[in-house]
């Protein structure tokens, strides 16, 4: 066991030293590679981030919505439209909503205000996002006017700001209550916005679709699982452009990573039958050399990951943004929270370092098997 | 100790190029002699050695050592005997370039796992018996031919073999570091070490050091003194 240990340590220090020696190749090598893991991990953290945020997005989104059409565009929901829906077999709740968009002048930037279901604040009071918090500077019971459209000013008192955690769903969120939303926007009474239907049922969702569509013909309603499904085509072609454009530089990459990593030199050939012919055991050759392999691409593959998160997630994926600018139309201004998946690690990891391990090996093991007598003949 | 039964060698057998580099070698290697071939370029001194250290299989015949045949033995037993029973000084050196000459000369002890300090202390103590003890952490590439030539003396002594086995070892050597060679060489064979070297440098086969001279030619012995 000792006899085991020892021979480890000295196997692990003379691979360092092997490493040392050939600086320049194997720090080129480095950087190849490191490139390559870059890449391929900008691109696959940058899509699943993204289908994350679309999914929690609509997660808490209703399962249908129903919108009214005049002319083909969006209108209000009358009075007594709600009504006209009646009773749809599957439909737990209905729900007419409003909310609208506002832009600020002052920050240049668009705010969803919204009634919320349930707990809209009082009259004169708003709850606000923390992008609202951070950018106007606003605290609890701090006071803020609005400009409306009609050119009257409103002022509000901040009741709450919204916790952070739920930063990309509501950040640009005011939440009021109906009395200053209709005054706010001289929104005429008893109009909505949409109508939001829940239903239980996954399976009943499309007859939900057919019967209001019976309904209500100038209706037209919006299933989540459509939306989902958008975002999703959406998203796998973005990630298809993004890799075909980057698959020229991958290709290349990966031949000079690949042809870098097996071509044995003949002064590698030379040393692997030294070291035979002097005692070491084919096998120790070939661990030494694997060590080395892996040590290479461990640390690129490190290396690249921790680049392509702080790519993705701190400076939003910058350097492919001429391609990416088109996710925006998920959400008008998109942050992405940090996350990892196992899997998605696992499955680059695989991809990326086993081939490696496989490009190193082959030749070395090649090498290492044939008789060292020709240490004789050098 | 090592004893040659028939030995014949052949490389690239069964095609054209077909040829026998050794054909019927008969040999005793006596323990604690300096025993020497000597022969024509191609007389088949090199393939050998190569068979006596393990380093290559004969075609036919048998290798016995102390006794039990190896000739057969898979590779892996071949690589242990090397290790603990032969060590190698190469016409060439073959050192590891890039290493010091430390570092070189405990290579071959690196599979027996034996602890550093050990180790160290063996190297340095031979460091200093051929006079290389500045020169430890030189890299190998930045010394001369004698010194490299020392490096490599160091290293095939580290795991303390009972053969040392070397070819042409004076062939990239001047007169003068030649016969520096040759007083190294009486130095471990008044130690009673085995040697078995290949040369047709007559300072060597000349030598009072050597005991035995074995002539060679195409393969096959012609003659002995
Ligand atoms: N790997 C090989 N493949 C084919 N032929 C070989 C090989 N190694 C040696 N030979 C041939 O075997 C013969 C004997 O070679 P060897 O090297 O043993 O001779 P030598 O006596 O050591 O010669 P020198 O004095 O030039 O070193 C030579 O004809 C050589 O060309
Ligand atoms: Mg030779």
């Amino acid at each position: 066991m000792k006899l085991w240990l020892a021979r480890r340590r000295y196997l692990i220090d003379f691979t360092l030293l092997a490493l040392a020696r050939r600086k320049t190749r194997n720090l080129g090598l480095l950087l190849v590679y490191t490139v390559l893991v870059f890449m391929l991990a900008s691109v696959t953290l940058y899509s699943h981030a993204l289908r994350q945020e679309a999914a929690r997005v609509l997660a808490n989104s209703p399962e249908v919505i129903v919108q009214r059409m005049v002319a083909g565009r969006h209108d209000l929901i009358p009075p007594g439209y709600i009504e006209k829906i009646g009773r749809i077999r599957g439909v737990q709740t209905r729900e007419a909503r409003l909310w609208g968009y506002y832009y600020d002048a002052v920050t240049r930037a668009n705010y969803t205000f919204m009634v919320p279901a349930q707990g809209a604040p009082a009259a004169g009071e708003i709850v606000v996002g923390p992008a609202l918090e951070r950018s106007r500077g606003l605290a609890k019971s701090n006071g803020i006017s609005f400009r409306s459209y009609s050119g009257k000013l409103h002022t509000f008192v901040v009741a709450d700001v919204l916790p952070q955690a739920s930063e990309l769903v509501s950040a640009d969120l005011v939440l009021m209550s109906e009395e200053s939303f209709r005054a706010f926007f001289d929104y005429p009474a008893g109009h909505y916005t949409d109508i939001a239907l829940s239903v239980a049922n996954p399976l009943e969702v499309r007859n939900v679709a057919l019967k209001l569509a019976a309904a209500l013909p100038d209706a037209r309603p919006i299933l989540r699982d459509e939306v989902l499904r958008t975002y999703a085509s959406i998203f796998d072609w973005r990630e298809g452009i993004v890799l075909a454009l980057l698959s020229a530089a991958i290709l290349a990459f990966g031949i000079l990573a690949w042809d870098k990593a097996s071509g044995l030199s003949a002064e590698e050939k030379r040393e692997i039958g030294i070291l035979k012919a002097i005692g070491w055991e084919t096998g120790d050759v070939i661990k030494m050399k694997f060590w080395e392999g892996l040590l290479v691409s461990l640390t690129a593959f490190l290396l690249g990951f921790v680049a392509a998160y702080v790519h993705v997630f701190h400076f939003a994926a910058a350097l492919f943004e001429p391609v990416l600018k088109g996710w925006a139309v998920l959400y008008p201004r998109f942050q992405l929270t940090p996350q990892i998946d196992g899997l998605q690690v696992a499955t680059l990891f695989f991809f990326t370092v086993v081939p490696y391990a496989a490009a190193v090996l082959v030749p070395i093991w090649k090498a290492a098997i044939t008789d060292p007598d020709s240490v004789m003949r050098w | 100790m090592i004893e040659l039964h028939a030995i014949r060698k052949a490389f690239n057998q069964g095609r054209e190029n077909e040829l026998w580099a050794l054909d019927g070698i008969d040999l005793h290697i006596e323990a604690q002699k300096v025993t020497a071939l000597r022969g024509p370029s191609g007389s088949g001194k090199t393939t050998l050695l190569t068979l006596v250290g393990c380093l290559a299989r004969p075609t036919e015949g048998r290798v016995r050592l102390a006794g039990e045949d190896i000739s057969g033995l898979p590779e892996c037993f071949l690589t242990e005997i090397r290790r603990r029973r032969f060590g190698f000084v190469f016409q060439q050196f073959n050192l590891i370039k890039g290493l010091s000459a430390l570092d070189n000369i405990i290579l071959p002890a690196y599979p027996t796992g034996r602890p550093r300090k050990q180790l160290l202390e063996r190297a340095e103590e031979l460091l200093a018996r051929l006079k290389l003890g500045h020169r430890r952490a030189a890299k190998v590439e930045w010394l001369s031919g004698g010194e490299q030539q020392r490096v490599a003396i160091c290293r095939a002594l580290i795991n303390d073999p009972e053969l040392l086995i070397a070819d042409e070892p004076t062939a990239n050597l001047d007169t003068h570091l030649a016969k520096e060679f040759m007083a190294i060489l009486e130095g471990l064979a008044g130690e009673g070490r085995s040697i078995l070297l290949s040369s047709h440098d007559p300072l060597v086969t000349e030598s009072d050091v050597v005991d035995r001279v074995v002539e060679m030619r195409d393969g096959r012995i012609v003659d002995e003194r």
